[in-house]
């Protein structure tokens, strides 16, 4: 056997097998009535006008869309080990639990030196007083059993300011492989107890990694935990690669390969890794592929004769069907939630605009009025916002709008920001931001919707084209 | 043994290369002729000397193989028109060569339009080349968007550079 056999398989075909987890529900120790009443009276009070005199006093409760100021103030005491030698496997939890919640921008970690009270069981009562006296408003405590390769998570969310129990105790069961997936799924559950949204934590990204100098850049596939952990290769270095998109269940990716030596669009499966050429319809080169929402039908964009138009191709029964008819460039679709509308960009009017249009094709209306160019628009899986990237004066935006083109509000700026994706609840976009010069590099970040909370997602290396999928069953 | 270790990374080098290697670009991404992103169907011994003008390397050189545009635009300037003059003149002598029209853009724009717009990019010299006689059959276009900058710094002066279409003599069938 050769070095380069060895090599190959070192770094090529990592199993991203997903392990399932399952989720229990522990016996009840809350009375949901009273704290949906408790809620429901902190609630109207504000409503009315009655502000609560200290911060201490308010619900256990964010509304996201008012652009979280101060985030909330939370406790994770170090999970409980419940067999013996789960101590660090505990800690490693539980700091996944923290830096979710706390990178989210809603949440602020009160140290442990700070605790008045520890935490030595699971099972024993909280002492809301102790978390009261140190400003401590939701206190998430948990439990790790360890059994072979089996690992087992508990925990329980408690609202201090209410002194009860905010929904019922959770407990996940999974693989010792799978533990930071444990973490994320407490993570996800506490943020979802607290805001009503869903969560985004325990998902994955697909992405395009990159190597090598900016004028012979190599592109592989590449996927990741939305966080940037457990990063692996789905494709060799080599063939130029672009703008990957996950399937709706998360188990294809779609892209725009070179390996044929021309632009075509592959379809990847992300548990083989096995990866065919998509037939499109005659064209000289198929780009800016996506999926439909029942994850049967592609659209992307076909270059003929130097015009680009959009099409559809039926992955079942390889018919194709044709979306626009204009001299202009038609790319970057995307569906509406429901499926029955598309956003794309077009430069008819003679710059790149944002359309929308029918699934069915038909007359689009354009929805991008203000200054600059738009295009790459990718529409909220809530349906509620189309994300885009903007360019305006020698600088690069990803922004939202609402899908009438309204209330357009810019989140980022830099030399150049592009692709944005969206999380699976709606609140977060990941883009690609690239420097400048001639040692510029592209890297992955996220912000979240309110624009507040920009970070870079730790890739590793350069990164670009981010596919965000969704929420792992 | 010194001997034995530098075959043994020589060897591993060379299969490494191999290994990363699934497509016709040089483990760097270039062709290995000119440095230049092309689609390496010419052998670099089969260019020939710049000084025969029915090489290919006369064509790159001499004639000239790219022409340059304006910012968003795919329209041919006075200049690039008087360089595909040249090689359909080029072209249409030297029968047995096919060519592959590379569209490009400056990073000024998103990815994917970038990709649509080189291949309106190409598409206009391809046309061009036909409007003077060059048989459609042996010519043929791809866009690179902006993956394959020319010039890498981030001001106008490598943007211009950039905005290119180059044509990039083949031999033998155009897949």
């Amino acid at each position: 056997m050769s070095q380069s056999d060895l090599h190959c398989r070192a770094t090529r075909f990592c199993d991203p097998s997903q392990d399932s987890i399952r989720p229990q529900v522990m016996l009840p120790v809350m009375d949901q009535t009273r704290i949906f009443m408790m809620r429901m009276l902190a609630t109207l009070l504000l409503a009315l006008g009655l502000a609560f005199p200290g911060m201490a006093q308010q619900p256990l409760q964010i509304t996201i869309t008012d652009g979280v100021i101060e985030p909330l103030p939370i406790a994770v005491p170090v999970f409980q080990a419940e067999t013996a030698g789960a101590e660090q496997m505990a800690a490693q939890i539980t700091r996944v639990v923290v830096d979710d919640l706390v990178n989210s921008g809603l949440f602020r970690e009160v140290p442990q030196s700070a605790f008045i009270s520890q935490v030595t069981s699971f099972a024993q009562p909280v002492a809301y007083a102790d978390w009261r006296a140190i400003n401590v408003q939701g206190l998430v405590t948990g439990a790790v059993a360890m059994s072979g390769d089996q690992l087992v998570v508990k925990f329980r969310l408690y609202d201090v300011f209410s002194g009860a129990e905010l929904g019922e105790g959770l407990q996940f069961a999974g693989t010792v492989a799978g533990w930071r997936r444990m973490g994320h799924k407490v993570a996800d559950a506490v943020y979802s107890r607290i805001t009503g949204e869903g969560g985004y934590f325990d998902s994955r990204v697909v992405f395009v990694s990159e190597s090598g100098s900016k004028g012979s850049r190599l592109q592989r596939l590449a996927i990741m935990d939305y966080d940037g952990q457990n990063i692996q290769f789905l494709t060799e270095s080599g063939a130029i690669v672009l703008a990957p998109r996950f399937s709706p269940t998360g188990d294809r990716v779609l892209y725009t390969s070179y390996e044929s030596g021309f632009p075509a669009i592959n379809l990847l499966d992300v548990s083989t890794v096995g990866r065919r050429q998509i037939a499109t319809a005659p064209g000289e080169m198929a780009f800016s592929p996506r999926f439909s929402k029942d994850g049967t039908r592609v659209i992307y964009s076909l270059s003929t004769g130097g015009n680009t138009d959009l099409y559809i191709t039926d992955l079942n029964t390889g018919q194709h069907m044709r979306l626009t008819e204009a001299p202009s460039i038609e790319t970057s679709p995307s569906f509406s939630p429901d499926g029955t509308q598309i956003v794309f960009e077009s430069d008819r009017s003679g710059t790149q605009q944002l359309y929308l249009m029918s699934a069915n094709g038909g007359e689009p209306q354009r929805i991008s009025f203000g200054e600059g160019r738009y295009g790459s628009p990718v529409w909220s899986p809530r349906g509620d916002l189309v994300a885009f990237t903007k360019q305006n004066a020698g600088r690069f935006h990803i922004g939202v709008m609402r899908t009438d083109g309204s209330e357009e509000r810019l989140l980022t700026s830099s030399f150049l920001d592009e692709s944005p994706t969206w999380a699976p609840n709606g609140r977060v976009i990941m883009f690609t931001r690239e420097t400048q010069g001639t040692d510029g590099a592209p890297s992955i970040y996220s912000v979240d919707i309110s624009g507040r909370v920009l970070q870079q997602v730790p890739t590793g290396g350069m990164s670009s084209d981010p596919s965000w999928g969704p929420l792992q069953p | 043994m010194n001997r034995l270790l530098i075959a043994a990374i020589l060897i591993s080098g060379l299969s490494l290369s191999a290994c990363t290697r699934p497509d016709r670009f040089g483990a760097d991404g270039t062709d290995g002729t000119n440095g230049l992103p092309g689609t390496g169907v010419v052998d670099p011994n089969a260019i020939g000397s710049a000084s025969d003008p029915a090489s290919p390397l006369y064509f790159s050189q001499t004639i000239g193989d790219r022409v340059l545009f304006v910012v968003d635009q795919s329209t041919l300037t006075p200049q690039a028109m008087a360089t595909l003059d040249g090689q359909a003149q080029w072209l249409l002598t030297n029968s047995s060569y096919l060519a592959v029209i590379e569209g490009h853009a400056d990073e000024q724009g998103t990815r994917e339009y970038n990709v649509a717009l080189g291949a309106r990019r190409a598409n206009a010299v391809r046309e061009y080349l036909i409007s003077k006689g060059v048989p459609a059959s042996r010519l043929r276009t791809i866009s690179y968007g902006k993956e394959r900058p020319i010039s890498l710094c981030s001001d106008e002066s490598c943007y211009s550079q950039n905005r290119r279409a180059v044509t990039v003599i083949s031999v033998g069938s155009i897949s």
